[in-house]
């Protein structure tokens, strides 16, 4: 009755089980195959519909499907379908990079704020809140308007807005786990502070921070096309939101011009959606064992 | 008797993603009207299970009863509606949990929810329901209960709080009482007082008891009948006497020999490994003589903890976590602290390789005064004392493999060669007697005890000459802990360690020490050789918390006119606060004995 007398279980590492999680969840691979589609369809798309979307190919306002042009033309008789293709480009990109931008510096104040506490959390998580409570919308077109509208300017600023979810969530993990007996261990076995943060505290809490993140990415798709519906977009790469914005006019006379973006954001967003709801069931531990 | 409960052939199946679990084997027993029956066992040996099913709780899709029946007054539960169910679950079987922090709503007061209970059962007005929840939170004896009645969950200790759960369970008069493990959360003194009033109550209103426990000393304490339960299956039944003083089955025996008895020890100049059944002859260990040549010397160690309150968070109050203890232990000896929570124990513990900062005060190891090390000498310093901790789930990193976290203070430090780490961590796990081949694995796949004996490993990869146990193995069971104590004291004998010992639990400190403190409310209150203070205990505090430890053997039993304790004062004073310092009176030879008022 020795406790070493334990079923021989193999080595499973965490990161496998995480996977293989995620690999059962229907709704999540569905997500997941979505979103590889659309980006391949982003970055090689091109090469096999090489129609350039700022070209007049056709006379203006042509239903779908007449004239050989699947999704129609819009009010300058551009290719909607070449528009789609190669606006996920632009989508996907600044998505993804917008949300790295905001966790890089989420996870930057929030595990400061949460691990050092006192003066240094006070202050940071102050900056925090007037993040949170800035009309987003208005702060990043600010930006965007100073900087002038190019990709890396529409990036940053969306991803300067939306850091402050990221941030809460960090310190709140840091709170939580830096309590507990191993970091402590950690301590007394001689662990300086940055050790003590990267290497103990932040890979345990580590699993909400990739479900928020992913999240974000999603509503910087969103964010980006609000900006681009706006005006705000790089004049010289297509985008969702312009397409949408530009044909805004004709919503009533030529429909279609305005619902294939609109679906193709939708269609993005909604499998963002799945893939972080596959996530948060992988990573998180409690619901992993059921 | 008549039978008020009989299980006949029960089979409760966990569905896991693995697959149908047994969880409950062909169990079956009786509960007789007004009887008190203990079903013991170790975690996970379906227990708990059992007596949700008798409740009809059963988590659905998860946990099902797959044959068997259980009768409860003559009626097979299995064949109730839903509706019947309700009718009999809190009028006639009520239930007390363990956790008494989580068990009570936290929204509403304890008169209403105590009043609720009778009102749903009993038709009652709200004014008379109000009335009789006041006479309820009476008898299960809350000092004021006309004025406690509105207080919050929050505003209640937890013995308090278990208090109010047994009032509400008992409010509409049930004929059993399921009990799980309803004191395992609570301090000693405090469990003492809850099971003599649950033996007080039985007595007066005849209801039956099923009493669910890990500890046989509660056993022997509340039994009339035992049910001893090993993964799932009965595995021995018996009255008390029978299964205390003539166990038949191995595992009952296994598991009586692991529980240390309060006492036996009092023969016994030094500490002694526990002997366990089922495991091979042990190497008779030469006596734990350790030696006098002290170690670590504290002096007036003082820590409080500042209460930030107002807009500027400013410090208001303080929280006197110790003050004023001076001890020394001594090379190759384990000196004990004891005490209820709350009362500093743990502090004393983190203050002395300040990962708490001590207010003032000294510590002296080996002639270093710790307390006066910068930064970095303080990381050297710390190489000599090491530190495990209670709970075996958190203390250890859940995102690293075990190699890692045994090798991190020798990486940390750096003292060995990358080419012999290996080799070095494959000693530490030989030595902690876990196979190598645990190296590569993570915390989940270990057990409590396994991962205990990590945290020992890693404590162990510095050659300290200190190794401070906070609660160490309270929260592993018996055999588990036993096992790990005899771990401790064989490193003790050929590594000559000195353990500071943090434990609440008497009767495992009265086997590992060669000295032992008292501690309450932050000070030590008494301090000496162990059979000392086992023997001729001075202070008041001391006497009773003796008093109160349920001891393994049905014929000490305790009645409730032995146990009078005062409830805890708060640690908490304003800025002005002047401590008294700590005066001791000497017993004899390195007995000491607090006279200043430390509130008990």
């Amino acid at each position: 009755m020795l406790e070493n007398e334990e079923i021989e279980e193999p080595t499973i590492k965490p990161v496998k089980e995480i996977f293989q999680t995620f690999f059962k969840s229907y709704s999540a691979v569905t997500g997941l195959i979505i979103l590889i589609g659309i980006a391949v369809m982003g970055f090689i798309g091109p090469i096999f519909y090489p129609t350039d979307p700022f070209d007049m190919v056709w006379m203006p306002f042509s239903p779908p499907g007449a004239d050989g042009f699947l999704l129609g033309t819009d009010y300058l008789g551009r290719d909607i379908l070449s528009q789609i293709i190669n606006g996920a480009r632009v989508s996907i990109a600044i998505g993804f990079s917008a949300a790295l931008v905001s966790c890089f510096i989420g996870v930057g104040i929030g595990s400061f704020a949460g691990f050092y506490g006192g003066w240094v959390e006070e202050t940071l998580m102050r900056i925090t809140e007037f993040f949170q409570v800035l009309p987003t919308l208005l702060f990043a077109m600010v930006i965007v308007a100073l900087f002038g509208s190019s990709v890396l300017s529409i990036t940053l600023a969306i991803g300067a807005v939306s850091w402050a979810s990221v941030a809460r969530i960090t310190r709140s993990e840091f709170l939580r786990i830096k309590e507990l007996d191993f970091v402590l261990a950690s301590r007394s076995s001689g662990s300086n502070n940055m050790a003590l943060i990267f290497k103990v505290i932040l890979p345990n809490a580590a699993a909400p921070i990739i479900v928020q993140s992913a999240l974000l990415v999603g509503a910087a798709i969103t964010f980006e096309a609000g900006l681009a519906f706006l005006g705000l977009s790089d004049p010289n790469v297509i985008s969702w939101g312009q397409v949408i914005g530009s044909n805004r006019v004709y919503i009533l006379d030529a429909t279609y011009t305005v619902t294939f973006p609109g679906v193709a954001i939708f269609i993005t967003v909604l499998a963002i959606s799945l893939v972080g709801d596959g996530l948060n069931d992988a990573l998180n531990p409690k619901l992993r064992s059921r | 008797m008549e039978d008020l409960v009989s299980i006949n052939n029960l089979n409760i199946e966990a569905r896991t993603r693995a697959g149908t679990l047994k969880v409950v084997n062909d169990l079956s027993f009786t509960i007789k009207k007004s009887e008190t029956l203990c079903v013991v066992g170790e975690s996970g040996c379906g227990k708990s299970v059992t007596a949700l099913s008798l409740m009809s709780l059963l988590p659905e899709g998860i946990l099902n009863v797959s044959s068997g029946d259980i009768l409860f007054d003559n009626t097979n539960l299995a064949q109730l509606s839903e509706a019947e169910i309700e009718g009999i679950r809190g009028n006639d079987i009520s239930m007390i949990f363990q956790e008494p922090m989580t068990s009570l709503n936290p929204l509403f007061t304890v008169g209403e929810q105590v009043s609720e209970v009778i009102r749903r059962h009993k038709n009652l007005n709200k004014e008379k329901a109000w009335v009789s929840a006041v006479e309820l939170l009476d008898a299960v004896k809350i000092p004021n209960p006309d004025k406690r009645a509105f207080d919050y969950p929050f505003q209640l200790s937890g013995g308090q709080r278990q208090r109010v759960m047994i009032a509400i369970a008992l409010a509409c008069q049930p004929k059993i009482l399921i009990a799980d493990e309803p004191t395992t959360a609570l301090d000693v003194t405090i469990q003492a007082e809850i099971l003599a009033l649950i033996n007080m109550l039985k007595q007066e209103t005849g209801t039956a008891v099923m009493f669910i426990t890990h500890d046989m000393a509660v056993v022997a304490q509340m039994a009339d009948r035992v049910v001893v339960m090993h993964p799932g299956k009965k595995v021995e039944e018996g009255t008390v006497h029978e299964i205390f003083n003539n166990p038949q089955h191995e595992y009952t025996k296994s598991l009586l020999a692991a529980v240390p008895k309060l006492g036996e020890m009092a023969s016994k100049k030094y500490p002694e490994p526990m002997r366990l059944v089922g495991e091979k002859k042990t190497k008779a260990l030469k006596p734990i003589v350790g030696t006098n040549e002290p170690l670590l010397e504290v002096n007036n160690l003082v820590t409080r903890y500042p209460v930030k309150g107002g807009v500027l968070r400013r410090t208001v109050a303080r929280v006197h976590a110790v003050e004023d203890v001076s001890f020394t232990i001594m090379k190759g000896k384990t000196l004990s602290l004891v005490g209820e929570s709350g009362c500093g124990k743990s502090t004393v513990g983190r203050s002395l390789i300040r990962l708490v900062e001590p207010t003032s005060g000294d510590v002296n190891l080996d002639g270093q005064n710790i307390l006066s090390l910068n930064q970095k000498d303080m990381r050297e310093a710390r190489s000599n004392i090491q530190m495990v901790f209670q709970d075996p789930f958190s203390s250890l990193n859940p995102q690293r493999p075990l190699f890692d976290q045994v090798a991190e203070p020798l990486r940390n430090y750096g003292t060995v060669k990358r080419e012999i780490l290996q080799e070095k961590i494959g000693d530490l796990f030989d030595r902690v007697k876990l196979p190598r081949s645990f190296m590569q694995r993570y915390p989940h796949q270990l057990s409590g005890g396994q991962r205990q004996r990590i945290a020992i490993a890693r404590a162990l990869a510095l050659n300290p000459k200190l190794i401070i146990a906070d609660e160490a193995v309270s929260a592993l069971d018996v055999s588990v802990q036993a096992q790990v104590l005899n771990l401790m004291m064989e490193l003790q004998v050929d590594l000559g360690l000195s353990f500071l010992f943090i434990s609440h639990d008497m009767a495992v400190v009265e086997r590992v020490s060669h000295d032992v403190g008292v501690m309450y409310l932050g000070r030590l209150v008494e301090i000496g050789p162990r059979q000392a203070i086992f023997r001729n205990p001075q202070h008041p505090y001391t006497q009773d918390l003796l008093k109160a430890v349920p001891i393994a053997d049905p014929d000490k039993r305790k009645s409730e006119r032995d146990l009078n304790f005062k409830p805890l004062p708060s640690p908490i004073h304003d800025l002005n606060y002047k401590a008294e310092p700590s005066v001791y009176r000497k017993v004899a030879k390195d007995h000491y004995v607090l006279t200043t008022d430390c509130g008990y």
